[in-house]
C-alpha cells in the first residue's frame, strides 16, 4: 500500500500538487490525467522516491519512503521514466535483463529464471523476435515496449508509469493497457500517466486529475471522467467522437 | 567463448616476458634463462631481477591504473573523452601526491554544485583546472635551474625510468580493480541514467563517490610512478568496447590487464628504440594513441 498524505510537489518554482491525499491499494489500476506541465511526471517521481516532495509524507506500508533502503524499494516499486538514455550497447534481451538487478546481481551464475521471465514479457509485448537484436536498432515504439518489459521484469508490487503509451501505435497502446490491467488484476498496484481519457475509461478503475495551480481530484473513473471534468481539465470544449474513432476490439 | 578476453589475459605474461627479455644490454636467450632461474652471471641477474623486472611491473601497474581510471571516469561522466578532459588532465599536471590529490579533490568539490552531480560540470572544471595547473607548471619550468629542467620535462611527458619499486602501485592496482569490480553490476545499471538506476535500487550517490574515489586513487598512484602518461586511460577502454566487451564485470579488470600490458610494451620500446638513450614513454603512448584515437573518433556515432 502506497499512501501520500498532504503531498505538495513543485518543479521549477511552480507549485504543481498541493495537499494531495492519495492511497494506492493493491489491485487498483489508476490513470493520472492532466495537461502538459500539470505535474504528472513530478508526482510520479515523488511517489517513486526519486524526488523528495516539497511537503507532506509518502509511506510504503506505513513506513516513510525515505526510510526504505534503495535496494528494498526497488523490489517494491518500479518506475517507467518518461525520458531515458536513448543509447544502449547490447541486445534487447540484455537491456530488459537490467530489470533483474534488484533481485539477482550475481556476476558468476547465469540468471536463467530472470531470462525466462524476460522472454515472457518480451513475447507479451510482441518483441519475442527482437530479443537478440541490438537495442539501438529498435524503432521508437519498439524501444518503448522494451522499456515497459524491463519495468515488468522488475516484478515490483507497485508500478508507476510515466506515459507508457508514448510512441506506441493503436494496437500496442491497447495491448500495453491490457497487460497493465492484467498486472492489476493479479494484485499489483498500477498508476499510469495517460493522455487519452478513452484508455483510462476502458481500463482503469480509478483516476487522478491534476488541474492547474496544484488542484487535484481523484476517485472512480466513472465519476471522474465526465465531459465536464475533462473540459475543465484540458480547458477546451469536447464533443463525443463519432465516426472515424476506432479502438481495437 | 569470446576470443578477445582470452587474448587480453594472455597478453599480460607475454608483455611482461618481452619487457624482461629486451633492454639496452643484449642478453642472449641462454643467459636470460639462467638469470631468470637465479643462476649464472651476477650482472645478468642484477639486470633481469634488479632493473628490468621492477621496471616491467612498474609499467604494467601504471598502465593498468590509468586504464582502470579511464574506464571508470568514462561511465561516471558519460563521456567517451573523460580521461583526456576531466580529472586526468588536472591531476596529471601536478607534481606530487598532495598535488594530484588536491587537483582531483578540487575537481570534485567544484563539480558538486547545489543541484548535485553534473557530468558536464566535472568535465569543464577539469579542463579549467588543468589549464590553471598547466600555467603553474609552466611557471615552475621557467624558474627552475636548467639542470633540473630535463627531468621535469621527462616527467611531464610521462617517464618510467625513475619509477623505482612498483610494489605499492601493484597493491593499489589490485585493490582498485577489486573495489571497482565489486561495483560492476551497479555500473552496468548506471548507464541507463541516474534516475533509472535509483529506481532499480542503486545507491547512486554512494556509487559515484566510490567509483570517483577509486579512479582518483588509481590516477594519483599512476602519476606518482610514471608522471603524466597520456592516452592509455582514454584509449584502452574504448578498444575493449569496440571488441564487444561492455559489461563492467569484464570491462574493468580487462582494462587493467590491457592497459598494463600495452604500457609495459610501450616502455620496452621506449627503452630499446634509441638505446642506450631512453625516450619518455609518454611520447610513445601519444604516438600510438593519437592515430588510435582518430580511428575511434571515426567509428563514433
Amino acid at each position: 500500500m502506497l499512501e501520500a498524505a498532504g503531498l505538495g510537489v513543485s518543479a521549477g518554482g511552480r507549485e504543481l500538487v498541493r495537499a494531495l491525499d492519495l492511497s494506492l491499494a493493491p489491485g487498483a489500476f489508476w490513470s493520472l490525467l492532466g495537461r502538459n506541465g500539470s505535474g504528472k511526471t513530478s508526482l510520479i517521481l515523488a511517489l517513486g522516491g526519486l524526488r523528495a516532495p516539497q511537503s507532506g509524507t509518502i509511506a510504503l506500508d506505513g513506513i516513510a519512503l525515505a526510510a526504505h533502503r534503495r535496494g528494498e524499494l526497488a523490489r517494491r516499486i518500479a518506475v517507467l521514466l518518461q525520458d531515458e538514455e536513448p543509447d544502449f550497447w547490447g541486445s534487447v534481451l540484455d537491456y530488459v535483463m537490467l530489470g533483474r538487478y534488484p533481485r539477482s546481481r550475481s556476476a558468476w551464475s547465469r540468471d536463467e529464471e530472470g531470462a525466462a521471465a524476460a522472454r515472457h514479457w518480451l513475447a507479451e509485448l510482441d518483441l519475442a523476435d527482437r530479443a537478440a537484436q541490438g537495442y539501438r536498432t529498435l524503432s521508437g515504439g519498439e524501444r518503448q515496449r522494451a522499456r515497459i518489459a524491463q519495468v515488468l521484469l522488475q516484478d515490483a508490487d507497485i508500478l508507476l508509469l510515466d506515459e507508457p503509451l508514448q510512441h506506441l501505435d493503436l494496437r500496442h497502446q491497447v495491448q500495453v493497457m491490457r497487460t497493465l490491467s492484467g498486472c492489476a488484476s493479479g494484485g499489483k498496484t498500477v498508476l499510469a500517466a495517460l493522455h487519452e481519457p478513452g484508455h483510462a475509461a476502458r481500463h482503469c478503475g480509478f483516476a487522478v486529475l491534476l488541474y492547474d495551480a496544484g488542484r487535484a481530484s481523484l476517485g472512480r473513473s466513472s465519476d471522474m471522467l465526465t465531459q465536464a471534468n475533462l473540459e475543465a481539465l484540458y480547458q477546451c470544449r469536447l464533443e463525443a467522437a463519432g465516426t472515424g474513432s476506432f479502438l481495437p476490439s | 567463448m569470446k576470443v578477445a578476453p582470452v587474448l587480453v589475459v594472455a597478453l599480460v605474461p607475454a608483455s611482461l616476458a618481452l619487457a624482461i627479455a629486451f633492454g639496452s644490454v643484449d642478453l642472449g636467450p641462454a643467459q636470460l634463462a639462467d638469470a631468470l632461474l637465479g643462476r649464472g652471471d651476477e650482472i645478468a641477474r642484477e639486470i633481469v631481477w634488479g632493473v628490468r623486472a621492477p621496471r616491467a611491473l612498474a609499467g604494467f601497474a601504471c598502465g593498468g591504473l590509468l586504464a582502470l581510471a579511464g574506464a571508470l571516469l568514462q561511465v561516471l561522466l558519460r563521456n567517451p573523452l573523460a580521461m583526456l578532459l576531466g580529472v586526468g588532465a588536472a591531476a596529471l599536471n601536478l607534481a606530487a601526491l598532495a598535488g594530484a590529490s588536491i587537483a582531483a579533490g578540487a575537481v570534485f568539490a567544484f563539480s558538486l554544485g547545489r543541484s548535485g552531480w553534473n557530468p558536464y560540470r566535472v568535465l569543464l572544471t577539469g579542463v579549467a583546472l588543468a589549464s590553471g595547473f598547466g600555467a603553474l607548471v609552466g611557471l615552475m619550468l621557467s624558474l627552475a635551474p636548467s639542470s633540473q629542467v630535463q627531468g621535469m620535462l621527462f616527467w611531464l611527458l610521462g617517464d618510467l625510468s625513475p619509477a623505482g619499486d612498483p610494489s605499492v602501485a601493484l597493491v593499489v592496482l589490485a585493490a582498485c580493480v577489486a573495489l571497482a569490480f565489486s561495483q560492476s553490476a551497479a555500473l552496468d545499471v548506471l548507464i541507463l541514467g541516474e534516475d533509472k538506476a535509483r529506481s532499480l535500487g542503486v545507491a547512486v550517490t554512494r556509487l559515484q563517490a566510490i567509483a570517483f574515489g577509486c579512479a582518483t586513487l588509481a590516477t594519483v598512484a599512476a602519476v606518482l610512478l610514471g608522471g603524466s602518461i597520456g592516452f592509455v586511460g582514454l584509449v584502452v577502454p574504448h578498444l575493449l568496447r569496440l571488441s564487444g566487451i561492455h559489461r563492467h564485470g569484464a570491462l574493468l579488470p580487462l582494462s587493467a590487464c590491457l592497459g598494463g600490458s600495452l604500457l609495459a610494451l610501450a616502455d620496452t620500446l621506449a627503452r630499446t628504440a634509441a638505446a642506450p638513450a631512453e625516450l619518455p614513454v609518454g611520447v610513445l603512448t601519444a604516438a600510438i594513441g593519437v592515430p588510435v584515437l582518430l580511428f575511434l573518433l571515426g567509428k563514433l556515432r
